[in-house]
Parts: structure tokens; sequence; C-alpha cells
């Protein structure tokens, strides 16, 4: 028998072109946005000095994997923050009643195939921003170039589910998460060298940030952390992203004791 | 299962909910209400247990520790032998449920889409799930609207598909919230033959709650009423108006007015109105023919009901009753 999440996934995808005209202004939306990205990437490209001690061609490389990897986890797991909305409504009722997993049923109920060209365009910056960085290329290094990303993904797609479950204790937490997932991206973007001393220690280490894009990048050109970081933390992104994912998963866990299921 | 063949078991169940109320400008406090309040029930295999109470006295917070979509606050249950939040999954395969102001079904797909989607969900093998499905269709009546998309169906066309979805995974125990709220008489009395024809099947268990006067009178031979989240009657429904002593009333229009010296044996007058021309009476031992036969020798009749007790009014009685015991 057919998995049942991939039967709810096409269920979805069938009712969304039930709505022609919404789905065609979606896809346009995200397609100018995509191109407003690109547009900063270009702007990178041109720089000549540096930036916290990198050159622009080496923030490329960091933008590059904070790029392939933030719109995977967008498509994956972006739409868990409707949650809030399912919480509200008391409609995440129908999905308990489920014989299901409830973060499965909603990863599913609310897929967005027009996240597909996101990820296909962030993907290009990837690869252009590989191909123009001074990469040191080696094993472990082409290694760790499949799986930046992925584990990024994994990173960011815990921070969407956390800053989701947050709406079973706050209905009206309203866009907080999106300052921990979207400026999650915009922060692991960058060297964390350009960030101050409270703001570096609270985002880049204490959230994990560094992981994400900067500390596998400076692997991936064969450098050390500036700011003193051992090189092994450069390798262990896969290993956060994981530790991360499962310290969301226990939250989301803890999260659905606290439904409270409004209305009668 | 238990031993004594339950399938429902719950013990001291209580959920609690902490209530932020504004105080003044900016100070706040925080109230603990018990919504549950020390339900204990236990529900044998294909019983059809009618649960009432007023809105808000937690019926359907009760419904939905039962179902595994709320964590109880203190007490224990068990449904089909199995614990509702931890063995959540498990537990949903062998329960349908219907809650009337919430669907189950996919929205933008016509209930045909929603019906196979549901086959996967619950992984039901092909043959039994057509097998119902046939049976839900013709005692349903579905036919004529299995290709409509659900956003378009009538409140009576969505509850009769509502009722298939639940039954399609051949369940054990069927919950029920509310299921004729809101719909016209014809579709209510689809409703409760369905209901009726399932409970005679006996091997369905079905917990219903309810204000529906006549679904209660149709189908459920015992009844659980709460308030404020306790059981207040455990029992049937002769019981309960034995209980608190509710009257039939007869309602007369008359053609002269009320002679206010007028003493009818075993009725007293509730209400005059109208200038006199309208009287409710509350039977009180007389029958209501006896009451109209004296009551005609005195006054020409136009126009004469009966009105059933109705089990409103057996709550509203059961709020007064300083039995009950109050929080607040």
């Amino acid at each position: 028998m057919a998995n049942p999440y991939l039967q709810l996934l096409a269920a979805q995808v069938r009712s969304q072109t039930q709505y022609r005209v919404s789905f065609a202004i979606d896809l346009v939306g995200s397609t100018v946005l995509t191109g407003l990205d690109l547009v900063t990437v270009w702007v990178l490209f041109g720089v000549n000095g540096s930036l916290g001690g990198f050159g622009g061609r080496e923030v490329l490389l960091m933008v590059g994997v904070a790029a392939a990897a933030f719109p995977i986890a967008d498509l994956a797991v972006g739409n868990v923050e409707k949650l809030r909305v399912y919480v509200r409504s008391g409609l995440f009722d129908a999905v308990l009643l489920r014989p299901l997993s409830s973060l499965g049923q909603l990863v599913v109920m609310d897929f967005a195939p027009r996240r597909v060209g996101r990820v296909l365009q962030g993907c290009a910056i990837y690869v252009v921003a590989l191909v123009a960085a001074p990469v040191q290329w080696s094993t472990p290094v082409a290694v760790l170039v499949v799986f930046a990303p992925l584990a990024g993904a994994m990173f960011f797609g815990a921070i969407f589910v956390a800053g989701a479950t947050v709406a079973f204790w706050w209905i009206d937490s309203g866009e907080i998460s999106n300052a921990f997932t979207y400026g999650g991206k915009d922060v692991a973007a960058y060297p964390m060298t350009v960030f101050g001393g409270l703001f570096r220690r609270l985002f880049a280490y204490g959230l994990g940030f560094a992981f994400v894009s900067y500390l596998p990048v400076l692997a991936m050109l064969g450098r050390s952390d500036p700011l003193g970081a051992p090189d092994v933390l450069r390798w262990c992104s896969p290993l956060t992203g994981l530790l991360v994912a499962v310290l969301a998963g226990l939250f989301w866990r803890t999260g659905i004791r606290h439904y409270r299921s409004t209305g009668s | 299962m238990s031993a004594d063949g339950a399938v429902i078991e719950t013990s001291l169940l209580r959920k609690d909910f902490t209530v932020r109320r504004k105080v003044g400008r900016l100070r706040r406090t925080k109230d603990v209400v018990s919504a549950v309040d020390g339900v204990s029930l236990s529900v044998a295999e294909g019983e059809l247990l009618g649960y009432i109470g007023p809105n808000g006295a937690g019926k359907s917070t009760t419904l939905k520790m039962l179902t595994g979509v709320l964590t109880p606050s203190g007490g224990t249950l068990s449904v089909c032998g199995l614990t509702p939040v931890p063995q959540r999954t498990v537990l949903a395969r062998r329960i349908g449920v219907v809650f009337g102001q919430r669907s189950q079904l996919w929205w933008d797909l016509p209930l045909a889409e929603s019906f196979s989607l549901l086959r996967h969900v619950y992984r039901v093998p092909a043959a039994d799930h057509a097998a119902r499905l046939t049976a839900c269709r013709s005692l349903l009546d579905l036919d004529s609207f299995v290709d409509t998309p659900v956003r378009q169906l009538s409140l009576g066309q969505r509850m009769r598909g509502e009722l298939t979805a639940a039954l399609l995974h051949g369940p054990k125990v069927l919950f029920l919230d509310e299921p004729t709220i809101g719909l016209d008489v014809l579709s209510k009395q689809a409703v409760r033959g369905f209901l009726a024809s399932l409970a005679a099947r006996g091997d369905t268990t079905v917990v219903l709650t309810t204000h529906d006067l006549a679904d209660i009178e149709k189908l459920c031979r015992r009844l659980v009423v709460i308030d404020h989240g306790r059981v207040v009657h455990d029992g049937t429904l002769e019981e309960l108006h034995a209980a608190y002593r509710s009257k039939r009333r007869v309602v007369v229009d008359l053609d002269a007015p009320w002679p206010t010296d007028l003493v009818l044996p075993g009725a007293s007058v509730e209400h005059v109105e109208a200038d006199g021309y309208r009287v409710t009476l509350a039977l009180e031992g007389a029958t209501a023919g006896d009451v109209v036969a004296r009551l005609a020798q005195a006054v020409p009749l136009r126009d004469l009901s009966v009105q059933e007790p109705e089990i409103e009014d057996v709550i509203a009685k059961l709020y007064a009753a300083p039995s009950v015991p109050r929080r607040n």
C-alpha cells in the first residue's frame, strides 16, 4: 500500500491546483524575491576589499551554503509555521486524531510546491560560489561540500519546528520565530568576524549559527577560524545539525502535551 | 481491554486550564479552572452512551482526552485498553471521531477522494474499505454528492460524509460531539437512524454528546450528565426525569379569558398570557387528557399543545440542586 504521507502530499498538491490564479501569483512573487537575493550576491561578487577579513569570493561561498540550505529547510518543514493557525482554529485536533505523526502530517499538509524553485536557485548560487571561491579540494572537503547544505537545512528545519512549537503555549507568537529563521539565515550567511562580541557569542556559538555556513566554509577554504575556534569544529556541522534537530523534536513533543484545543 | 469488558474506563479524570485575566491596567492574575473535575466512568462494549450537560460543562474536553487530543491533568483513563496520549497513533486506528464543528475531511477535494485518502491514512485493506463504504453509501444516501468538493456540501451532506469517514476503518469506539448540531429535520433523522442501526449491531461502542432531546430519547439508553466538570447523573433518561420530577406541560389557547378561580386536580398553572387567553399548565399526576377534558367543560378551547419535558429544564434543575458541588 502506498505511503500515507505521500498520499496526503499528493492530495495537498491537488487541492492547491484548485486555485490556479493564486498559485500563479505565488510563483511570480517568489521568483521576484529570489531575483532580489541574486542581486545581493552580485554585489558581493564585486567586493574587492574584505568583509570581516574575508575576500568577496570567500564570503560568496558562505552565502552560497546558506542560500542552498535555507530553501531546502523551507521546502521540507517551512510550513510548520502554519501551526499557530491550526492551534488557533482548533484544526490541529484533526491532525491528532489520525494515526500518523503529527509533525509529519503538518509538513505534508501545507507542502508548497512553488518552493522547489527556490531550492534550485539556492543550489545554483552555491555551485557558482564553489567555482569562484578558492576551495582547497580534497576528499574530506568534497564530502563536506555535499553535506554542509544538508546539515544547514537540518539546522534551519529544527529552528522552524522549534519556532512553530512556541504556538502551543503562546498562540499570538506571530512573527517572532521569523526573527530566528529568516534572521538566522542572514546571520549564517556572513563571516562571524563581522559581528560584535555579545551578538556573536549569542547567535554564532550560543545558538549555533556559525555551524551552518561559516565553520564548514573555513574548512573548504583550508583556513582556521580567526576568532580561535578549534579546527575540528569546522567539520562538526552534521553533528550539530542532528543535535539541534533532536532537541527540536523533544520540544515539539512537550508542546503537544500543552495543546489546549480551543473551542468546543 | 479490562477484565469486566469495559471499553472506556476513567477514574477521577481531570483537566485544568490556566486562565490569565486582566486586573486593572497592567496586572494580570492566573486562575486555574477545572474543565473536567474528577470524572469516573465505565462504558461497556456495544453501549450507546449519551454524554450531556450545558455549554462549558466539560463534555468536549472529556472527549478530547478520551481521543488523545488533550493530555489529562490528573486521574487515569484507558480506551480500548490503551492510554490515549502516549498511544495516540495506535488508538487512532481503533476509534472513530466526529466533532460536529470540526471537519475531518479535505475541504477542497471531492468526498470520494477524502474517503480513498483515509484508506491510506488508516492502512485499511481495500476489500474491507470497499465493503464499509458501500454500506455507508446506501444507509446514508451519499451517492448524489460523493463527487462534490467538501466545501460545496450542505451541512447535512457533510455530516453524513463525516460519519462515513469516521467508520471506514472499522473503529471499536465511535465518539460523536454534537453530530446533529445545525442539521435540518431530515438530516437529523438520517443521522439518528444510522446511529440506531449501528447501535443495534452491538459491536461498536458509541459516546455521543448532544443538546438535542430527540437524539437522547431516540438513541441513548444510558445518560451521563456533567456540570462544572463533574458527573451529576449516571443512569437512564427515565431515572433522570424521575429524580428531578420533570413535568409535561399543556399549553391551551382559550376563546374566553382564563377564570382565575378554576382549580384542576393534578395540574398547576404556570403562566397566564395574552390577557388570559393563553395558559400553560404543568401536569402533576393527572394525564393530559383528563386536564383537557375538565378544562373544556369550564372554558371553550381553541387550540392546545402538549410539551414534553426538556432535557434543558432537567439540567436547569440540576444546577439549582444544592447537592451539586460548584467551583468558582
